[in-house]
């Protein structure tokens, strides 16, 4: 195949950054996405340029370190990360246009690769059970009721990717916080935190500068990981039980 | 230029012995070592600072728990988030003896499996320890929410894993890794926010700072910035992964790297059984030289999967064409008792043979098929799906074939390094104040890790053994001195890392560091992978001097130092794999027994299996580093079996 790639390069936070073109011959359909950009790098570095910058890691679909938004969508085409999208989703002859994932909560490092660290402090603020080493009890001491275990983990396959935010059309991070607000909130475990959890999550994603949620739902359909998007208005339902129980 | 013959003349130094395991019954060890190690008063213990390289399993955990206990810690990793190491890909589960089955587990059963299928090249002590601590570990997960797999009556679901006869591993779908990573990684969450943790992401070690003897501090690298900074602290902690990387093509991620580990070894942590490296037998086959890395598909496919080639060499056709008296089900037919559940090193080099047979099938002839075909007409399609749905969508994603209706193809894929920093009963190397958990360390697996175990092993060095062994060391050696930037050690790991960089920087060759990456890739899994002899290891050994010249005469890193740049990073990681790669192909070679992974074609039985040589090679083989290019000096640790009898093993 060979493709026309027109990719954000952009030499650091503070400098202006431009889509450049490059022209890309001999990819075979079975490269992955990041592959091909491996072929393209090859190239520019032997040409003495700079290759392009960009996330990645573990390039089976779980880090959640990959981040491009692919002919304007998050991810690509497809329904999963950017590092499991194939190039045989592409044709010969196809224009790409390659970008970071674009927020105000997630500026750009470099060309591709943006500054996430946002995510950490809203899990910072409580996005855990407070259960010490070695304080557990018995692991069957509390059962949970499978379907309590089964929500808990569909919420908890989040990769923290951000694709959530990059697909929102407001920058908004409600499906990303309400994934690890259910994930904990529904187990036995969590309860005890529960309101404090929720409170606390939703006032640091604010101050992180993420948007407000108009339920556009164009975050679950970018997530990699299916995370629902009634996640966010249980979140809400959750938010809304708490502060009216915790007086603040 | 060195030569192989002059790097190979290794000396053999003075034995070295773990003087921390208490001696008495193994299973009043730990318990014995636990009351004898001193204790920090929890008052001076803020006063305390230590250093955590990595965020994974084993130093996640640790690093949580440490600022817990109310140590300052200070923590690194590479990622731009602590909750993306590496551990997170582990799919499977984790072994626990908790005997929930009532199927004769036991903690004992769990030590004898793990001795055993490491094949007898492991620390009995560190063993039981792990066994018994595995207990407590799905207490604790359990109790920070890991929503593991449940059974209809909201109790803990278990399956059984390659290599044993119980069922005693959990799990949590596929994604048994990344639950437990985002436990640990939300207890770390929780001690950052408490200010009991510094944390440092997007940031790589690149030396170890060693005063008067014992490790002080790190140089590492702001890889957002390029800025070089020292860390000091009263001890460090690598938890850095393995080094499986150094083949280039593995199922570790693409960032993964040996240099933390490394560049201890270089300041004077000895580092075992290098040569002790783990193939995973189901992993997705390569599509083409474009391949950057290998995708592993859980092993517990091969609960229900059937593996089989065709019994002609170079039959080409489609595999629903070929009739079932012409298919070769060849662990089935060679190993009738454990059939298609033989441990992985059995499994892959039986793969690697029908292929090296000309028997392959797929591209290159490199693959083997899984086939469900049996399993879907046994159990349904949709009990198939529930049971491996994810990973039957991932194959498909990857290869754009439906394994319901195409049987899979495999092959074996570097995914774990057993060997790594030597270090005692307490995790600490032979740098006293530094230590090593983790797949970083060499310690529990022996020469060959069961599944299911490496997740087991993380968490236990990192919520359980570190943090009570290092308060034993913080204890009884108090530092008199402030170390600061300014100290001699300090400014000369700073000095010689800037020159490193600079150097690399300065060749501007013609050859990009990937392409260097994949030539010693190569070259060691050809030399150095499934089966080793006395006379490829030779010639890799004779390689290795030439690719480093030339690298430092070709490589080429466009930018500069002081910017991301992450060729920069890819490179300088090569020039420790290139060291590496040396440490390992002479340790595979100085074995000339065949062991766990660690095949050597001259020790075989008649009948092909791994012949082990326990009067000569009964022991951990420490190497001390002395010069880049330069032989190292070998110093053995004996090991002796009181509980586990040393067996051929057999799972015919």
């Amino acid at each position: 195949m060979k493709l026309t790639l027109r990719v954000w390069r952009q030499k650091n936070p503070d400098t202006p950054g431009a889509m450049a073109t490059y022209e890309l011959d001999g990819v075979s359909q079975d490269m992955s996405f990041l592959e091909m950009l491996d072929v393209l790098n090859e190239e520019l570095i032997v040409k003495g340029e700079e290759p392009v910058a960009f996330d990645h890691d573990c390039r089976e679909g779980i880090c959640g370190a990959c981040s491009l938004v692919i002919n304007g969508d998050a991810h690509g085409p497809e329904r999963t990360t950017t590092c499991q999208l194939h190039m045989r989703s592409f044709r010969d002859g196809d224009t790409i246009d390659i970008e970071p994932w674009r927020a105000s909560a997630f500026p750009v490092i470099k060309d591709l690769v943006v500054d996430r660290s946002a995510f950490d402090r809203v899990i910072q603020a409580g996005g855990f059970i407070t259960a010490p080493t070695g304080s557990a009890p018995e692991a069957h001491a509390t059962p949970v009721p499978k379907a309590d275990a089964d929500y808990a983990f569909e919420h908890a396959e989040c990769i923290g990717c951000g694709a959530c935010v990059a697909a929102c059309p407001n920058g908004a991070a409600m499906l990303f916080t309400s994934a690890k607000v259910n994930h904990l909130n529904v187990l036995p475990q969590g309860s005890p935190e529960r309101e404090t959890r929720v409170l606390d999550m939703v006032a640091q994603m604010d101050a992180e500068g993420f948007g407000g949620c108009t339920l556009a739902g164009e975050c679950a359909t970018a997530c990699p990981k299916g995370i629902p998007l009634f996640s966010i208005t249980a979140m809400n339902k959750e938010w809304l039980r708490a502060s009216r129980k915790v007086k603040r | 230029m060195t030569s192989y013959s002059e790097y190979t003349e290794y000396t053999v130094g003075e034995p070295i012995q773990d003087e921390q395991a208490p001696s008495g019954p193994v299973n009043e060890r730990w318990d014995t070592r636990r009351f004898e190690a001193k204790l920090v008063n929890p008052a001076n213990r803020r006063k305390h600072t230590i250093i955590v390289v990595g965020t994974g399993l084993a130093g996640g955990a640790a690093g949580a728990t440490l600022a817990e206990q109310g140590y300052h810690v200070v923590q690194f990793c590479y990622q731009d988030s602590p909750r993306r190491a590496h551990s997170i890909a582990a799919q499977g589960g984790i072994n626990a003896a908790k005997n929930y089955r009532n199927d004769g587990d036991s903690i004992h059963r769990l030590f004898y499996d793990t001795v055993k299928g490491g094949d007898f090249r492991a620390r009995e002590s560190n063993v039981h320890r792990l066994a018994q601590i595995s207990v407590e570990i799905i207490d604790q997960c359990v109790a920070q929410g890991v929503p593991f797999a449940r059974e209809y009556g909201g109790l803990l679901d278990t399956r059984s894993f390659g290599g044993v006869q119980v069922s005693r591993t959990f799990y949590a779908r596929g994604q048994t890794g990344q639950q437990l990573l985002l436990g640990a990684y939300q207890a770390l969450s929780r001690q950052i926010a408490a200010g009991n943790v510094e944390m440092h992401a997007r940031t790589e070690m690149l030396d170890l700072i060693v005063v008067d003897g014992r490790a002080r501090g790190i140089v590492a690298r702001d890889l957002v910035t390029g800025r070089i900074s020292t860390y000091f602290a009263d001890a460090v902690v690598l938890a850095s992964g393995g080094y499986g990387n150094v083949f280039y093509l593995s199922t570790n991620a693409m960032n993964s790297n040996a240099t933390a580990i490394w560049r201890a070894h270089r300041r004077g942590a000895y580092f075992a059984n290098p040569c002790f490296t783990q193939i995973h037998p189901t992993c997705i086959p390569r599509s083409g030289d474009h391949q950057s890395k290998l995708t592993l598909m859980s092993e517990s496919l091969r609960n229900d999967g059937r593996i089989w080639v065709p019994k002609a060499k170079g039959d080409t056709r489609p595999p629903a064409e070929i009739p079932e008296d012409e298919r070769d089900y060849y662990l089935e037919r060679i190993y009738p008792s454990f059939g298609n559940l033989v441990p992985r090193d059995i499994a892959s080099r039986a793969a690697k043979n029908v292929c090296d047979e000309g028997r392959g099938v797929g591209p290159g002839g490199q693959g083997v098929y899984l086939d469900f075909a049996d399993a879907i007409a046994r159990m349904g399609r949709k009990a198939v799906e529930e049971k491996y749905g994810n990973l039957f969508d991932m194959y498909e994603r990857i290869t754009a074939e439906n394994p319901y209706e195409v049987p899979m193809r495999i092959y074996p894929a570097i995914h774990y390094t057993m060997g790594g920093l030597w270090v005692d009963y307490d995790l600490q190397t032979t740098v006293p104040g530094l230590f090593a958990i983790g797949e970083a360390n060499f310690s529990d697996h022996g020469a060959n890790r069961l599944g299911a175990s490496a997740l087991m092993q993380g968490l236990a060095d990192g919520y359980f053994v570190l943090p009570s062994t290092i308060n034993d060391y913080l204890a009884r050696n108090p530092h008199k001195d402030e170390v600061d930037a300014s100290h001699p050690a300090a400014v000369e790991a700073v000095r010689e890392t800037e020159d490193r960089l600079t150097r690399l920087l300065a060749v501007d060759g013609d050859r990009t560091p990937d392409s260097f990456h994949r030539e010693i890739g190569e070259l060691v899994w050809e030399f150095c992978g499934m089966a080793r002899t006395d006379e490829g290891l030779r010639k890799a050994l004779d390689r290795l001097p030439q690719i480093r010249e030339e690298f430092w005469r070709r490589i080429k890193v466009p930018g500069t130092g002081e910017e991301f740049n992450q060729s920069l990073e890819k490179a300088n990681r090569i020039v420790d794999y290139l060291e590496l790669a040396e440490l390992m192909c002479l340790d595979a070679l100085h074995r000339a027994e065949s062991c766990g992974g660690h095949f050597r074609e001259e020790s075989q039985t008649p009948d092909g299996e791994a012949a082990r040589r326990d009067e000569e090679f009964s022991y951990a083989a420490a190497w001390e580093f002395t010069d880049t290019g330069a032989a190292p000096v070998l110093h053995k640790e004996q090991l002796t079996f009181d509980y586990v009898h040393p067996t051929q093993r057999s799972y015919a």
